[in-house]
């Protein structure tokens, strides 16, 4: 970029800024929306708790989200990965589960997750079946998270998984390579590459989605940032959460466009051959 | 010399096209036979079918005596004594050139890697290839890798090689090196069915040369027969336009 153009973007970037928070400021009840949302007293407050209030730390809370993220991934990655396979795979035995899997991607792509949360983490202690029916709230959310994900992420998968040419295939096939390994040792090697942007992608919304778990009386982030706001009537609390996600997932934005733009980059060097 | 692998009277269609129109061919051991004909005359299908990569709508192909088409053979265990290598290649992109070669003898044979890793240095070697063995397919010229992919296949001891227009992806100027592979592998006695468009080549190393057009063998013998005195009408004009 030239001398010029650093001066005039640099310009213009101020001067919108600018333009967005002298409109909210001058805004006529605006004084009265920063109490409610931005009161510095209310952040810290949020941010470390007051047991001898009973206000949680939001910080403290956002660790379940962390937690049910990560292990939600792991298990998403699985799970999601099972279902492109069988989705794909052309053994005539097995074509009751390939249609299975297709109807699953499809039903669950298709529902809201707050629904699903509704139906699993109600629903399912609701039927009084025994052990099933008996487990804590936050099983009943990371299992909705990861019934919902691997949905998405057996979609992503298989879109990789068919990105790889066929010649890959016969080249495998060919060399006395049994489906499973043809799988394992050329074609899932190829297509989770192909797909690891994407991937990253999905699972910065599962991040986001912690949050709606509070739905079913899990004290996450959300949540308390909720319950603080009925008890002191103000929700600088939802700021705070707010700001604790973007602190999660914009290292993980930056991340996945970083490696989107690397792929680009080597598509573009070698993409002769 | 007995017969390695045997087409009779196959049939492919694709759709409403038959592509293969009741071929029947007989290889022998250490028998270098070409096919020739025009694009689209059922060269590459034939030899798809010999490896069971395409199933065969009538006819059968018959293995060392035992026939391929029966419902109990494992067509993976069969194509590990059937090898074929394809026009574009197909190298393993994410795999180094000697894993490219270790996979078939390592995964599909279950072979101790170490004893694989000495052969397939020594096939690398063979085509000079040795100090490139740990670098990826792409950062080879085009020539490089199709002659990695012919010593992937020749790392399974295949009974028969199968090569499906190697040549034809190339650049002009590498398609020698590759030639000279496979003229070096059939003074050595590998069994090989060659689809090809280059006419010399067929010439000098072929023991037995058969024109396909349409789908059917129109004239199979000698290479001296087929291109000095070819019998037929079809195969004269086939010559004609590609000499």
């Amino acid at each position: 970029m030239g001398r010029r153009a650093a001066v005039a973007s640099s310009l213009s970037s101020a001067l919108i800024v600018g333009l967005v928070v002298w409109f909210f400021w001058r805004a006529p009840n605006g004084a009265n929306v920063r109490h409610f949302f931005l009161d510095p007293h209310s952040f810290w407050i949020n941010l470390t708790g007051d047991p001898s209030r009973s206000l949680f730390s939001i910080l403290r809370c956002f660790e379940t989200n962390v937690w049910m993220f990560m292990l939600c991934e792991v298990l998403v990655l699985i799970f999601g990965l099972g279902l492109a396979w069988l989705r794909l795979s052309r053994t005539p035995i097995l074509a009751p589960l390939r249609v299975a899997s297709a109807i699953y991607t499809d039903v669950f792509r298709g529902i809201p997750i707050i629904l699903v949360l509704f139906a699993v983490g109600y629903g399912v202690p609701g039927m009084q079946a025994g052990w099933i029916s008996q487990r804590t709230p936050i099983t009943y959310a990371c299992a909705t998270l990861v019934i919902t994900y691997s949905a998405y992420v057996a979609e992503v998968y298989r879109a990789g998984m068919n990105s790889v040419p066929n010649g890959q295939v016969m080249a495998a096939k060919s060399l006395g390579l049994s489906d499973v390994q043809t799988m394992r040792r050329v074609i899932l090697p190829q297509a989770i590459r192909n797909v690891i942007p994407p991937l990253l992608n999905d699972f910065i919304s599962l991040q986001k989605d912690t949050a709606l778990v509070g739905t079913l009386g899990i004290v996450e982030a959300n949540q308390a940032a909720h319950v603080f706001g009925s008890m002191e009537f103000n929700y600088t609390g939802y700021t705070v959460a707010a700001l604790l996600f973007l602190a999660l997932t914009i290292p993980m934005t930056r991340y996945t466009d970083h490696l989107i733009a690397k792929d680009r980059r080597r598509r573009l060097a070698g993409g002769a051959a | 010399m007995s017969t390695v692998i045997s087409a009779q009277n196959v049939r492919k269609r694709f759709g409403d096209h038959e592509v293969l129109r009741g071929i029947s061919v007989d290889l022998a051991e250490h028998e270098v036979v070409c096919l020739i004909g025009a694009s689209g005359s059922g060269k590459s299908t034939l030899l798809r079918c010999l490896n069971l990569l395409e199933t065969i709508d009538e006819g059968d192909i018959v293995f060392r005596g035992q026939s391929l088409t029966d419902a109990r053979i494992d067509p993976n265990l069969v194509r590990r004594h059937i090898s074929i290598v394809f026009q574009a290649f197909n190298l393993f992109p994410h795999l180094s050139v000697l894993d490219n070669v270790m996979l078939g003898p390592v995964r599909a044979l279950g072979r101790p890697r170490d004893e694989v890793k000495a052969e397939a240095m020594q096939l690398l070697e063979r085509i000079g290839l040795a100090q490139r063995a740990l670098e990826f397919p792409d950062r080879l010229s085009g020539g490089q890798q199709q002659r990695v992919a012919i010593v992937r296949s020749l790392a399974m001891k295949p009974d028969v090689l199968l090569l499906d227009e190697v040549t034809s992806a190339l650049d002009p100027t590498l398609v020698g090196e590759v030639l000279d592979l496979l003229t070096d592998l059939a003074r050595g006695g590998t069994t090989m069915l060659i689809a090809t468009h280059e006419m010399n080549f067929a010439r000098n190393v072929a023991d037995r040369v058969i024109f396909l057009h349409d789908g059917e063998i129109v004239e199979s013998g000698t290479p001296q027969q087929i291109f000095d005195q070819p019998r037929d009408a079809a195969t004269a004009a086939f010559l004609s336009r590609v000499n």
